[in-house]
């Protein structure tokens, strides 16, 4: 039977004797079990470790001059770094082990574990210089972040709601619970908290809509309908400090006067769903989830709603829909969902970034938060970097860093010193920036001038072998996909657009295709009630705007600069690489390949289907593709 | 046809099962055809209208939903079930290639998605969240990350001397 925490200083008992616990183990070594380090294989070293180190291990330590009390080998939630994953970090000697294999366990349990040793070939080394970074927070990748959302993901067990306490977990919900509801909102608003799912709209202000309505029954739902193809640092927050979550939904029920509350996962995150779900359980287990929550008035009720594949339901009132079961569709506002929400009820929908950075700001203070970020947009903001860049993964930095400091100091550049040459930033809906915008503040305003939006935070890094063309394509199949249909002119604009743009990528487009697009765009943004049909147009008018050129070489001269188009690829021979072995002229299934031995071999384009044969016959690289 | 209705009935049975669980609320509608889903790996039109029929609702309203998530499938599906993730960082990675590909590794024709002997499904998903691996390939739940043409391949060809050899 699990002790109740049913009074502030039961909760502060549970928090030391955690923190007591947490002490004891002289070792941690913590293991990431975040998606992609399971991909991985990070839960076989997990075992594996595990394995090594159980019985007395302890008596074998040397490195710890006190003697070892005990090892700790926790799976804990998302570390970040996922390009290096598996990942192991090993506490007290803050060290961070890439591509960690069950074959590396045996070195890492006698060397490290037992003498506090570092083993070098599997700490971080610097693609450019060489350099060894063993420590975790000396590595760019991490030195250059600002972790609040993600303060605990990595560091804790998420499945021990233990650990959680031992940070400071639940103790912004019992700061809470000693103040009013106004005083709570008035402290967010303060803070100048925005919405982190892509909105940017006023925290505070949004609960205090819902605080307005002088209605018995309230809900706050958490939205975790993280839909943005390219980003996944919800999933990492609800997978690696599930708890945090919970409080921010908890605090945002006390101060708007909800009981009850739903997070709504996708289903595509079972991972988050089976950890939050024990969360939960853990949480009502020890009295921090149910009536009279630390033998206050206040009850609450946490429920999770698993969402069935639909980028529209990240939408709010086509997310309330869902739950209630019915198809996801918008409709349209007002009422508001903080007048009319979930089942008629006043409703606050916030996202799980934003709920996450509510209990410190509770905790810290608006003054702390505010000392962050910029003075528009407060605090910071968790991005997910993905593609053509070194460092993949999932970093945290505060509002208003440039674009340059978040791919190159942190990023470490682009992958294969290749060209930069367009990040798409906030998914389908927002929209792309390119070099000219390397040194651009990345905050919700500045973002919003050039036409793009944060959005949930992924930023997609494309280099010069990227063909944008392709890429507006690739966008507009995802909405032309996810347009729920309600709206004319979403659900047949994008179903045009579309056409036109694989015409474009196709070769058959023509110039009063530009025209067309461009009139189709602004119907659509105009005449759609909901973000998705909104935002739509983007991918589209952006690429346009800064990549012009690279619309009419596909439309006039039949050429795909990034040599991606499959139907626009010519194949040519390189006369000063060609050394005339007639290897290509062998091999073409069609004999559009001709010339004399040891002379350049030429190539008939109109003869060519294009197969690539020759590409990979020729031995000296001479048969370009563009 | 006596065994097929026998076993439909059979069916029923376990369909009640879940809708009595959820105390038959329109509300848990989603639900219930998760959890159907999972039972027959597809949503089969007979069940969709008996759902309707006991849970009070119109065939359509349940159709709407089935027909409405990605998640539903109205038809049977492989014992494998391959999702190449086309999210925007596994598109540009690559993860085009990877499912033509994989399509023309498990023999798959126009317009088919799962192969005649119902041993592979494959299928493209927007995004699994798993974007600093991509391109990401899962076969049933388990995820395959930074893919290759080659590699999706030889873990096919494991799977299917499995099969054969069964």
């Amino acid at each position: 039977m699990v002790q109740k925490i049913n009074s502030q200083q039961i909760l502060t008992d549970a928090k030391n004797s955690a923190i007591e616990r947490l002490e004891h183990d002289s070792i941690r070594v913590l293991i990431c079990a975040g998606t992609g380090c399971v991909a991985g294989g990070s839960l076989e070293v997990a075992a594996a470790i595990q394995t090594a180190t159980a019985g007395d291990m302890k008596t074998q330590v040397s490195f710890i001059e006190d003697g070892c009390e005990g090892i700790a080998v926790k799976t804990s939630g998302c570390h970040g770094f996922c390009a290096m994953g598996p990942l192991v970090r090993i506490e007290p000697l803050g060290l961070l082990y890439c591509k960690v294999t069950v074959e590396d366990v045996p070195e890492i349990v006698e060397k490290t574990i037992k003498k506090g040793e570092t083993i070098e070939r599997l700490a971080y080394r610097h693609p450019s210089t060489d350099e060894i970074y063993p420590v975790e927070h000396e590595i760019p990748f991490y030195k250059n972040q600002t972790r609040i959302g993600l303060m605990n993901c990595g560091i804790i067990d998420p499945e021990d709601l233990g650990e959680y306490l031992a940070h400071d977990g639940y103790q912004a919900l019992a700061k809470v619970l000693g103040m009013n509801s106004q005083e709570v909102v008035d402290q967010i608003k303060a803070a100048g908290l925005r919405g982190r799912g892509g909105g940017g709209f006023s925290t505070g202000q949004k609960w205090q809509f819902a605080l307005n309505e002088d209605r018995e029954q309230k809900y706050v739902i958490c939205n975790g309908d993280e839909g943005d193809p390219g980003a996944f640092m919800d999933r990492s927050i609800m997978e690696g400090d599930p708890h945090k979550v919970i409080e921010g939904l908890m605090i945002a029920g006390y101060a708007t006067g909800a009981n009850a509350g739903y997070l709504y996962v996708r289903a595509e995150y079972p991972l988050a769903v089976k950890r939050l779900r024990k969360a939960i359980k853990d949480a009502e287990e020890a009295g921090l989830l149910g009536e009279n929550i630390l033998g206050t008035d206040f009850s609450f009720k946490a429920l999770i709603k698993e969402g069935a594949g639909a980028f529209v339901c990240g939408e709010e009132t086509a997310l309330m829909a869902s739950i209630e079961g019915e198809r996801g569709m918008p409709k349209p506002k007002p009422p508001f969902p903080a007048q009319k929400g979930l089942w008629g009820c006043p409703t606050t929908i916030n996202n799980v970034e934003t709920l996450a950075n509510v209990p410190n700001i509770i905790l810290k203070g608006v003054e702390w938060f505010r000392s962050l970020g910029t003075d528009k947009s407060p605090g910071t903001k968790t991005f997910a970097i993905t593609g053509d860049v070194a460092n993949t993964g999932l970093i945290e930095v505060p509002m208003g860093l440039t674009l340059r400091e978040i791919l190159f100091d942190i990023g470490g550049g682009i992958r294969n010193n290749k060209e930069f040459k367009a990040v798409q930033i906030g998914g389908p809906s927002g929209g792309c920036l390119t070099p000219e915008h390397l040194d651009m503040p990345l905050d919700f305003d500045s973002l919003a001038k050039v036409g793009a939006m944060i959005g949930s935070g992924g930023l997609v890094v494309m280099d010069n072998e990227t063909c944008i063309v392709e890429v507006a394509r690739f966008f507009m199949e995802f909405t032309q996909n996810e347009s729920c249909g309600k709206c004319v002119l979403c659900r047949e604009g994008t179903k045009r657009m579309l056409e036109i743009l694989q015409r474009i990528v196709d070769g058959e487009g023509e110039m009063k295709d530009i025209d067309n697009l461009l009139d189709i765009a602004y119907a659509v943004k105009d005449g759609s009630l909901c973000g998705l049909g909104k935002t739509a147009p983007n991918p589209v008018l952006t690429t346009l705007k800064y990549f012009y050129d690279e619309y009419v070489a596909h439309i006039q001269d039949k050429k795909c600069p990034a040599g991606i188009c499959e139907a626009l690829k010519g194949y040519s021979i390189n006369a000063d690489k060609c050394k005339g072995c007639s290897k290509c002229a062998r091999v073409c299934p069609v004999g559009a390949i001709t010339g004399e031995i040891k002379k350049p071999y030429k190539l008939d384009q109109d003869k060519c289907i294009k197969c690539g044969a020759c590409v990979s016959a020729c031995p000296f690289n001479a048969v370009e593709v563009g | 046809m006596a065994v097929a209705i026998s076993a439909s009935q059979r069916k029923f049975e376990r369909v009640n099962e879940i809708i009595q669980k959820h105390n038959g609320k329109k509300s848990a509608l989603i639900a219930i055809l998760q959890e159907i889903q999972e039972e027959y790996r597809y949503l089969p039109e007979e069940i969709l209208t008996y759902v309707a029929t006991a849970m009070d609702l119109s065939p359509a309203t349940v159709f709407g939903v089935a027909t409405f998530y990605a998640q539903f499938s109205l038809e049977p599906k492989g014992k494998y079930i391959i999702k190449v993730c086309d999210g925007t960082a596994c598109h540009v990675r690559g993860s085009g290639p990877l499912y033509k590909s994989i399509r023309k590794k498990v023999g798959l024709q126009d317009g088919k998605f799962t192969t005649e002997d119902m041993n592979f499904t494959v299928e493209t998903v927007s995004c699994l969240g798993a974007c600093g691996l991509a391109p990401v390939v899962t076969i049933n739940e388990k995820v395959y990350g930074q893919m290759t043409p080659e590699g999706i391949e030889i873990i096919i060809e494991k799977l299917m001397g499995k099969e054969d050899n069964q």
